[in-house]
């Protein structure tokens, strides 16, 4: 064997209007083969309806050091949820 | 189990004292309960142990196809050639899941399958056994993924992300493995006298031998405790077993078989089964590669591979063309 095959993530569509979910991972040498391997691999059961395959290699990933500046900023901004601002028993409709 | 024995390389449990403050915060996110993910820092030994134990596990579900694939062509009936079939299509992959979980850990398809065709890597003891009679395969569905069902249920609830989701699809479909070895081993009990007492000699032959798939007694052993510290094991290889006999015996019963134990007996007391005490010899033998079919299956596995390779060779061939086409359009 001369190279090993790239690795490719696999995203299912379960059902129609929901979106594609990343269900793992596979080697193969091409895109095609990678649609026919994830085939295979994680739908013998129907649990999918549509298939995406990418390269592992063309994901870019956050870094698990930068959790607090990424995600910390939203952590003080509450009012973004409806729930912080009380409304009144009587007022309807909100 | 799948993956017996696993060495953590330690020769003690680590306490908080032998750790870093890098290992001390991780232990700290284990014992909260939080998944440790393929980027997130963790000790050399816990990604070492998980590479052994994921890949063991792999290699177990691969070979565990070739005593299978021995009755594809036998099968008594269609229906029964199909249903094979697809088992042994989820064995390959509940590989490919698992061989996919160790890569995270930084470790190469190729070099975990290198290791296996070297016969460098283990597997489970359970597949260096024959199937001599089409009831083996109805004992192997039954007595065999049922201990993996066993083992892999809790492996779902383990600190690593990727091994957790794989075992909770491999867990997903092994319940048909269990169910369709039942169903054959019924039809083969309630059937000729003759049938029954094939069912009963695949009952007497496998026993065993899926006894001893949990591993020896690990109570003393410090992998073991190791491993319980890091949340990759849960159970002890005795609590596991335990189960499996309890749960085993009364379905033995209503097919009318017997188990080969004349030490087997319920114990008011524990709410359990007492048993035999198994064969350990053998069971260390089989692991040396003394068993059976172990020179068999690694000729099979390395025959299928060596065989494939002009066909992996012009699938990458292919698809260099079409990215050189591709390049210069």
């Amino acid at each position: 064997m001369s190279k090993e095959w790239p690795l490719w993530e696999v995203f299912i569509r379960s059902q129609h209007g929901l979106a594609h979910k990343h269900v793992g991972s596979l080697h193969a040498p091409d895109a095609e083969m990678a649609i026919n391997n994830a085939r295979d691999v994680y739908t013998r059961r129907n649990e999918g309806v549509s298939i995406w395959v990418v390269k592992a290699a063309d994901i870019v990933a956050s870094s698990p050091s930068d959790k607090d500046a990424l995600f910390e900023p939203s952590n003080s901004k509450v009012y973004r949820h409806p729930t912080f601002f009380p409304m009144p028993e009587e007022v309807k409709n909100l | 189990m799948y993956a017996q024995m696993v060495e953590t390389g330690l020769k003690k449990v680590q306490t908080r004292d032998d750790m870093s403050a890098e290992e001390q915060a991780f232990q700290a996110r284990i014992d909260a309960g939080v998944k440790i993910e393929p980027k997130d820092w963790m000790p050399e030994a816990y990604r070492k142990t998980l590479v052994r134990q994921i890949s063991q596990h792999a290699h177990s579900e691969i070979v565990g196809q070739l005593p299978e694939g021995n009755w594809v062509t036998r099968a008594p009936t269609l229906k029964r050639k199909s249903i094979l079939l697809a088992k042994i299509q989820d064995e390959a992959g509940h590989g490919l899941y698992l061989y996919s979980a160790a890569e995270t850990l930084g470790v190469s398809r190729d070099e975990l399958l290198d290791a296996l065709h070297a016969g460098k890597a283990k597997y489970s003891s359970i597949f260096n056994y024959p199937t001599l009679t089409w009831a083996d395969i109805g004992a192997i569905g039954w007595l065999v993924d049922g201990s993996a069902i066993i083992n892999q249920i809790p492996l779902c609830r383990c600190s690593y992300g990727p091994y957790a989701r794989a075992m909770i699809r491999v867990c997903k479909e092994e319940s048909f493995h269990a169910r369709q070895g039942y169903d054959i081993m019924m039809k083969l009990a309630q059937g000729s006298p003759e049938q029954k007492a094939m069912a009963q000699d695949a009952l007497n032959r496998w026993w065993w031998p899926s006894l001893m798939m949990f591993g020896p007694s690990d109570a003393e052993s410090v992998n073991s405790a190791q491993s319980t510290q890091w949340r990759i094991k849960l159970f002890s290889n005795d609590e596991l077993r335990q189960r499996m006999v309890d749960q085993t015996v009364p379905q033995a019963e209503f097919l009318g078989l017997t188990v080969p134990d004349p030490d087997l007996k319920w114990n008011e007391e524990r709410g359990s089964y007492d048993f035999g005490e198994i064969d350990w010899d053998e069971f260390h033998n089989v692991l040396k590669g003394n068993g059976p079919c172990n020179k068999e299956r690694l000729r099979t596995r390395v025959k299928a591979w060596e065989d494939g390779a002009w066909f992996r060779d012009a699938l990458v061939a292919y698809a260099d063309k079409q990215a050189d086409k591709q390049a210069a359009a």
